[in-house]
Parts: C-alpha cells; sequence; structure tokens
C-alpha cells in the first residue's frame, strides 16, 4: 500500500486551491494535526528567535544585504565564478531547466555515473532533475531522510524543510516495510530513522557521484555553503569523487562574514534551532576529485526586473511562512500543487508561470503573519495582493464574480442606490424563509449563521438620533460650517 | 478638532450598535462627532479581491466625502488600513490624500494616540478573549504581534483591561487570524471555516465568556460559525464593550 494519503496529490492539477484543501480539511483529524505539528515549529522558532536581542536588525540587515546582492547580481556572480575556478571548481552557467538537466547529464554520464546521492535541492526540485535522469538509466537517491520518504511513496515534497510532514510515523512505518524491508507494523521515530540511515549507508558507500543543493555561494572566496541536519550532504560530496552542486543565481553572499547573518536567521526560522547540525563549505574539489558547481536562472532575471516582486529573490528558504501560514497549516503542501507551497510559493510559482495556477494567489487571507516571520523581510502578502490585481487585470476571474464586482462598484459609488440596497438585503434577510437564504448554494451560510438584520441601519438610527435631540443634520459632503 | 465618523458599510448594514457604541464612547469622552452620509464602502471588498478598477472610484470617493476634517474615526482596523495604507495607487497623486491618508484612526488607536487616554472609566465584569484582527494588528501596528521580536506593547489590551472586572483571558494562540479575510471566506470556505472554528475552540478553552475584537468582520465570521454549532460564546466590538461599560 501506499501509506500517506494520496487524496490531495491525485487531485493535484484538477480543480483549484479550494477545492484540494478542502479534501484535506474533510479528514478533520487529520488536518488539526498537521496544523498543530507546524504550529509547534512556529512556536519553537518564537523561543529561538526570541533569544537574539538584536533579531530585528538581523532581519533588516539581511533584507538590506539581499537587495544591495541583487542591485549588483551580475558582477557578483562573476566574482563567485572567478574565485570558484581559482579554487579548482568548474562553473556552468545554466538559462533553464532544461539547460540545467542537461548540463548535469552531461557532467554525470561523462564519468560514467549509475548512481547518485543526492541531498535536498529545491532547485533540482523545480528543474524536474530527478524524472529526467532516471528517463536516462541514472539512479538518484535523495538522502535527505524526508525527501528519501516521499521518494519512496513516488510523491513530490509537501514543505521545503519537512518534505515529509504529511506523513505519520505509522504510515513511514508501512511505506518503510513495503519499500526497504523494515519489520512490519514499525512506527518508533528512532528504530525508522536507524532503518533509513543503514539503508542509505548503503546507497551512500556505493555511489559514484554526489548531487547538493547550495544554501549560500560566497563571491569572496569562490567557496558554497550547504547547510543540513543530516551531514547526508557531507557524505554524498565526499565518499564519491565527484560532487555537483546546483544554485540558483539569487545565493550569493558578498563576503563571509555576510553569510554570519544568514546563518543566525535560517536554521532558527526555519526549525527553531540555533544553527544546523551541519553548515559545510565547500571551497573547490576534494583531493582527486571534481566539484562542479551549475548556476541557474530559470526565471530568476525576469523576476529581478519585476519591481513589485523582485525582493522575492531574497528567501533563503527557511519555510517559516509556511509554518506561520493558518492556511498552508490546514490545507497541507501538496493543496498548492505547486514545487514551493505556502506563502512564498504562491509569489515564485507566479513568478514563473503568471496564469498557471491561479487559484494561488486567492488560497490567502492576507493576515500577514508570514511577513512578520521572514527573516528577510519580503512582503509577501501585499505581494499576494498584487497578484491578485494582476490577475484581475488580465481577465482570469470567473465572469461571475468580474459582473458581481463592477455591480458593487456601481451600486456603492451611489448613496441611494448603497442605501437602497441595504434596506432590501436588510429586509430579505429578515423576513425570507430561512431556506431560501441559508442553503447549499450560499457559501457563507453553509458552515456560518448569518448576522440577525438589523430592522433600522446605523445611519438610520444616527439620523433618530440626531432628529431626537433637534440637532442638526450632516447632509451631503465635508464637514459642516 | 472636527472629527468625521467613518462607519463601514457591513457595520452600517448589519452590526450597527458597534457604531452606535462608537459615537456614545466618543461624545463621552467629549468629542463632538460629525457623520458624514454621503459614505457608503471604502472599496476594500473589491481591491482585496484584486479588482482595483472597481475600487478606485470608492477611493476618490472616499476622498470627497471625508475632505476637511482634522481626523477621521473609524471602528475597523481593516477599513483603516484600507484608506491608509493601500489608496495611493488607487487615488494617485491627490493632494488632500497625504492628509487624509495621516488622519484616519482606528478608534483604539485614536482613543491612545490622539486623545490620550489610558483608561476608561466602567465595569465590565466578564471574562473577554481579544481577537486580535490581523489587519489592526500587522497592517497598524495596534500591537507588538507574537511574530516579532520587540517589546510586547497594545493599544487595545488596556482600555479593556481598565475597566473594573474585565478579565482577559489568555489564549493558546494569541494573534491566529480567525480565516474571514474578505472574500476569502467564500472562496476558500472550506479552510476559512476550519480556522473560525480553532479560533472559537481556543476562547472557549480559555474560558471566555465574550468574544471582542476591532473589527465587526472577524466577529460577523466568529459568530456565525460558533452559533451554528450552538455556542453560549458572546460577541462585542470593542466599542461595544466600552459604551456599555461606561454607561
Amino acid at each position: 500500500m501506499s501509506a500517506a494519503p494520496p487524496t490531495e496529490v491525485e487531485q493535484a492539477g484538477r480543480a483549484g486551491h479550494a477545492e484540494r484543501a478542502a479534501a484535506f480539511v474533510a479528514n478533520g483529524p487529520r488536518a488539526h494535526w498537521h496544523d498543530e505539528a507546524l504550529w509547534w515549529v512556529r512556536a519553537k522558532r518564537d523561543r529561538a528567535a526570541g533569544t537574539i536581542p538584536e533579531w530585528e536588525a538581523l532581519r533588516d540587515l539581511a533584507a538590506r544585504i539581499r537587495a544591495h546582492v541583487r542591485s549588483n547580481l551580475a558582477d557578483y556572480l562573476e566574482q563567485f565564478e572567478r574565485n570558484a575556478i581559482a579554487r579548482g571548481a568548474q562553473v556552468h552557467w545554466a538559462r533553464d531547466a532544461a539547460e540545467h538537466d542537461a548540463i548535469v547529464h552531461r557532467i554525470l554520464s561523462s564519468h560514467g555515473v549509475r548512481l547518485v546521492a543526492k541531498s535536498k535541492s529545491m532547485l533540482t526540485e523545480e528543474c524536474g532533475l530527478n524524472p529526467y535522469l532516471e528517463a536516462r538509466g541514472v539512479e538518484v537517491v535523495d538522502t535527505d531522510l524526508g525527501e528519501r520518504i516521499v521518494q519512496l511513496a513516488r510523491q513530490p515534497p509537501s514543505h521545503i524543510v519537512f518534505p515529509a510532514i504529511h506523513f505519520k510515523k505509522e504510515e513511514i512505518g508501512d511505506l518503510f516495510h513495503e519499500k526497504i524491508g523494515t519489520p512490519r507494523g514499525l512506527s518508533d521515530p528512532t528504530a525508522l530513522t536507524e532503518a533509513a540511515r543503514q539503508h542509505l549507508r548503503r546507497k551512500f558507500m556505493t555511489a559514484d557521484a554526489g548531487i547538493t543543493g547550495v544554501n549560500f555561494a560566497i563571491a569572496e572566496t569562490g567557496g558554497v555553503v550547504v547547510c543540513t541536519n543530516e551531514g547526508n550532504a557531507d557524505l554524498g560530496a565526499s565518499l564519491p569523487r565527484l560532487h555537483v552542486a546546483c544554485m540558483g543565481i539569487e545565493k550569493i553572499v558578498p563576503r563571509l562574514e555576510d553569510l554570519a547573518v544568514f546563518l543566525r536567521l535560517l536554521a532558527r526560522s526555519a526549525t527553531g534551532q540555533p544553527i544546523t547540525v551541519f553548515t559545510s563549505h565547500f571551497h573547490g574539489p576534494i583531493d582527486g576529485g571534481e566539484l562542479h558547481v551549475v548556476i541557474v536562472d530559470n526565471g530568476r532575471s525576469r523576476l529581478l526586473a519585476d519591481p513589485s516582486h523582485r525582493s522575492a529573490l531574497s528567501c533563503i528558504r527557511c519555510g517559516a511562512c509556511m509554518n506561520t501560514c493558518p492556511v498552508y497549516r490546514r490545507s497541507g503542501g501538496h493543496s498548492y500543487s505547486a514545487v514551493t507551497p505556502g506563502p512564498i510559493g504562491i509569489l515564485l510559482t507566479a513568478a514563473r508561470s503568471p496564469s498557471a495556477n491561479p487559484s494561488l494567489p486567492l488560497a490567502s487571507s492576507l493576515c500577514g503573519s508570514c511577513d512578520d516571520v521572514c527573516p528577510v523581510k519580503i512582503d509577501l502578502h501585499s505581494q499576494i495582493l498584487e497578484l491578485r490585481q494582476r490577475l484581475a487585470r488580465a481577465g482570469v476571474a470567473p465572469l461571475g464574480k468580474r459582473l458581481a464586482m463592477q455591480l458593487a462598484s456601481r451600486v456603492l459609488r451611489s448613496r441611494a442606490l448603497y442605501e437602497a440596497a441595504g434596506r432590501m438585503l436588510r429586509a430579505m434577510l429578515r423576513s425570507a424563509p430561512r431556506g431560501l437564504v441559508e442553503n447549499r448554494w450560499n457559501a457563507w451560510s453553509r458552515q456560518r449563521a448569518l448576522p440577525p438584520a438589523p430592522a433600522e441601519s446605523f445611519r438610520d438610527a444616527y439620523r433618530r438620533r440626531l432628529d431626537g435631540r433637534g440637532a442638526r443634520r450632516v447632509d451631503g459632503r465635508g464637514p459642516r460650517g | 478638532m472636527k472629527v468625521a465618523l467613518f462607519i463601514p458599510c457591513y457595520v452600517d448594514q448589519l452590526w450597527p450598535q458597534a457604531g452606535l457604541a462608537t459615537v456614545e464612547l466618543l461624545e463621552r469622552l467629549g468629542v463632538e462627532v460629525e457623520y458624514p452620509e454621503e459614505q457608503t464602502c471604502c472599496g476594500q471588498p473589491m481591491a482585496n479581491a484584486g479588482f482595483a478598477r472597481e475600487a478606485e472610484p470608492l477611493a476618490r470617493r472616499f476622498l470627497d466625502v471625508f475632505e476637511g476634517f482634522d481626523a477621521i474615526v473609524c471602528p475597523s482596523g481593516s477599513c483603516t488600513s484600507m484608506v491608509r495604507n493601500h489608496y495611493a495607487p488607487l487615488v494617485g497623486v491627490d493632494p488632500r490624500y497625504p492628509s487624509i491618508a495621516h488622519h484616519t484612526y482606528e478608534l483604539c488607536e485614536f482613543l491612545v494616540d490622539v486623545l490620550h487616554v489610558e483608561r476608561l472609566a466602567g465595569r465590565f465584569p466578564l471574562r473577554v478573549g481579544l481577537h486580535q484582527s490581523c489587519h489592526g494588528l500587522r497592517e497598524l501596528r495596534l500591537g507588538s504581534g507574537s511574530e516579532r521580536m520587540v517589546p510586547r506593547s497594545g493599544k487595545v489590551e488596556p482600555l479593556l483591561a481598565s475597566l473594573a472586572g474585565l478579565e482577559l483571558v489568555p489564549l493558546a494562540r494569541p494573534d491566529e487570524c480567525c480565516g474571514f479575510g474578505g472574500t476569502f471566506a467564500v472562496a476558500e470556505e472550506a479552510v476559512s471555516c476550519m480556522m473560525g472554528r480553532d479560533r472559537v475552540a481556543d476562547h472557549a478553552r480559555a474560558g471566555a465568556e465574550v468574544v471582542t475584537a476591532t473589527d465587526v468582520s472577524c466577529l460577523m465570521h466568529l459568530s456565525g460559525l460558533a452559533r451554528r454549532d450552538g455556542s453560549p460564546l458572546r460577541f462585542m466590538h470593542v466599542a461595544e464593550i466600552f459604551a456599555e461599560a461606561t454607561a
């Protein structure tokens, strides 16, 4: 059996976020468990951030370093390339996902690689590297525990930091029993982790190459930095002779000392740890080996040219916006049907393909909590609102909604029409049979009672109050004399 | 000081008691208010759904209606934020806008920042849960918010806590969104209602008898869920509590 509930995944591609989210919410206990699990991470983040007196200043600084790098990106990328080459690395440039995949495959096939140990990389997920390599006879083993779980279950990750957060431990036990031969019914996290460790250790020992993502690339030193909790990137990059590191063009930090700013923010924001267990700096290849750095654009320079959304390139992939998002926590990562879910995923998905997933900008209550946890201060909720405006301008909204908005705007431009519409609404709510108002076609009242409609509006009551006092009424516009 | 009342359309039509309580409270504090009857809606429902073109004429109309007052007071954080933070691209370059943006206040903000009220004399002997409406909290900064590592502060809690007998109950999640979110409430009905039920449950577990907020929109959503589920909780706008307590 396939352990995790496949429903959301199966439904991806059909309908929109609201329908997929409704399917997730329909399993109430599971949705609550998911919400609580991620809220626990959010609370841990709060405690960790609270230990740093200069936390808010650090966020400011990080945002400014990111903005500075964006404004000087070409220079920093070239500086990084020069220094990386001087350290003995080979640097490749990929315009898009297809070029990236072809470059990685060319490197691997020139070394006769058949088995690759890959550590977590949202970029290779974005580029569809695994299926590309598998179709060409290269076996890719994801070595991050969570990524290995979703890989064995043939699912996409549902979170960028916790790829298998939607799995319960019993389901992982079933999956491991089926795929890697653990005893039936195993659900103890320590035992499951140990089983995965032994399974992965065999893969590490026989892998011909390691592929890693890149958390930060230091222009000044030409080194790349990878942060993990499991040390899997280090094993994958050190046991085989060949290391391919894949990075987006936005991963640059100018100097080593700037890296410290981001390292202090990253793990605290992501998991509430002071720092990841491993922070590995790769400066040039290991003795007798090769280090290849593949630098990928894939739409990022287009995003850089967009003044409303370029700050999305500041993202350091901590996932804090997902953990705090009340919608993400209650709809699950797969409901976004996107490489990156949650608030930042809404922005990055739209940047890649503006009209491909038009329900995503609506998958937010615009509460703004994401803005305030973001370690690099991306104004996520304002940008989601801006995306809604782009979609409306492009005429993507259903005709009914467009007409309703036009009608409302027309009515609200006239005091007389507004007052008449208000009276009608209240009269209808007061006198119409309840079944006529509160029925299954009314998305407000399927689960919510309508407020008891008052006989009198505020303005009616206010007018009566003034008349009763003999005070002068304020008609028309502007203040009275 | 010429003070205009800005009463959001849904308060005017569906929860007028919050508007009337605002008038009573302000008059009791010696503020003479005017209610420009030409006002309708600030345009937020359209703007938040992305329909900026439909919101534009309403934003310009707002400037016409509220031009020339020293202060514009509104019993809603969300509508106040709409005017202050989201009108600029809608109204373009209008010489009236900067002053109107600067002088439009949410009610508690007006009490604390303009009238310098620190305490309200009155009695409200009930256990109250404060729902922090998101736009008031995070767009107007009526409070510090649980996300930010800044000294804890708030404009609403001290006013409530100053009422004799009123006990503010501690919530497990002090400022999570209720799930109203304008058209979100309908477009994402399932998630919206789950969010709302979770908030109601948090207040109930904390022992609240009354749930209050700076925004009626949150209260309509939460009370609608609570009523359908048979919860005994009462839902009152902060102005209603202030007015009832100081009567």
